[in-house]
């Protein structure tokens, strides 16, 4: 999977659980900005793991990983 | 394997409202419903230690259960609040409830997970100790509301005490089977630091809290042939409405089957199972031949899940 695919999937799993139907900066922080609260963080990870056919073991579940779309991109691009 | 004979409970009088919390903490009321469940929660006096929550919540359980404290072999009590180092509140509590001398008290100091823990513990030294109370109390308001002020904190937590009793030999449900696990990798994410201050990734928390509870009430229904489906009530940790509704949905049952009553108390930590217990076995309880699954999760963290069949 290229880079551009991997981002626009990621972004599509982002807005699917945002509190606002807009397009984030890349380094913009998801929770910060109140556009994922941590209570969707769970369900943000499910759909990655699904989308990525990745299985996000517990020691990677740091909140860090996902805080923006850059990290989540590059979290799961170490992982595909 | 042990029975379990009866809960008890005890929460302080006051009441502390979302709308009292909220002009202390500079905050909208809603806002803490919103994220949390919780519409009030209880707070005990200044002068009210752990251990006078925790003799209550026993005194209850014993009456619930027509036992006399003489009766009891063994008491197991958690806290994740008691200021003291050591000793730790156990002995002060057998003390206090007049068990008979050399009675054993074991300290549990695992916070949220400890009456869990209790459980679990009590339920393997049954053999030895036919009679077990444990008794789980949290004085939570004494570590939160204390400056600096933190409000994501602050809006949780709440005081209260919860008891259960075990016999070897009779009781309301037979523990059938559980499961205990650790991760000291993330026991930054929830603590109390020596210092006193509670500091807590709600993130970190909600997030592994998240994924390890359905999977641990997976893991101990799967090895006795049953799946979440079948099972008619879940006595969770109150910890967040959020969180349970998470839990359920993870594991494909109705929210309505996870027992809640975190909107009258907050999160009281170790204490909350029991209460929730509590106030469950007052409106029903258990049936024969019924599976109910208790579970927590807390600091360490540390996390488990426990199958219960009414007799």
């Amino acid at each position: 999977m290229t880079d551009t695919e991997i981002r626009a999937k990621v972004l599509e799993i982002v807005k699917q659980f945002a509190s606002e139907n807009r397009e984030p900066d890349a380094t913009e922080s998801l929770f910060d900005s109140g556009l994922l609260d941590s209570f969707v963080l769970p369900q943000v990870v499910g759909a990655l793991e699904e989308a990525f056919h990745i299985r996000i073991p517990d020691a990677d579940l740091n909140p860090r990983h996902f805080e923006s779309l850059a990290r989540i991109e590059a979290y799961v691009s170490s992982r595909t | 394997m042990a029975f379990i004979q009866a809960f008890g409970a005890y929460v302080p009088p006051r009441i502390v409202s979302n709308a009292e919390l909220a002009a202390r903490l500079g905050c909208d009321p809603d806002w803490i419903s919103q994220a949390s469940g919780i519409a009030e929660r209880r707070y005990a006096g200044e002068d009210d230690s752990v251990a006078d929550l925790a003799v209550l919540a026993a005194r209850d359980c014993l009456a619930q259960a027509e036992r006399a404290a003489s009766d009891v072999q063994l008491i197991i009590v958690a806290t994740g609040s008691e200021p003291r180092r050591f000793p730790g509140v156990a002995s002060v509590v057998a003390h206090r409830l007049g068990l008979l001398d050399g009675v054993p008290a074991l300290d549990v100091p695992v916070a949220s997970t400890g009456s869990l823990v209790g459980m679990v513990v009590g339920n393997a030294l049954a053999a030895s100790y036919p009679v077990i109370l444990i008794v789980a109390a949290e004085k939570m308001s004494s570590l939160v509301m204390r400056e600096p002020l933190d409000r994501n904190i602050a809006i949780l937590f709440g005081d209260g005490a919860g008891a259960c009793l075990l016999d070897a030999e009779r009781g309301a449900a037979r523990i059938v089977d559980h499961a205990l696990h650790s991760d000291g990798a993330f026991a930054g994410s929830l603590a109390l630091q020596a210092d006193g201050i509670l500091s807590m990734d709600g993130r970190s928390v909600i997030l592994h809290a998240s994924r390890k509870l359905p999977r641990v009430i997976a893991e101990v229904l799967e090895r006795n042939q049953l799946s979440a489906a079948n099972v008619p009530v879940f006595l969770m940790h109150q910890a967040n409405q959020n969180l349970l509704d998470a839990v359920a949905r993870a594991l494909r049952v109705p929210a309505a089957r996870f027992f809640s009553n975190i909107a009258k108390y907050g999160n009281t930590s170790s204490a909350s199972l029991f209460v929730a217990a509590a106030e469950w076995q007052a409106s029903g309880g258990f049936q024969s031949g019924v599976p109910v699954v208790f579970a927590a999760f807390g600091a360490g963290f540390h996390w488990g899940a426990l199958l219960a069949a009414g007799v």
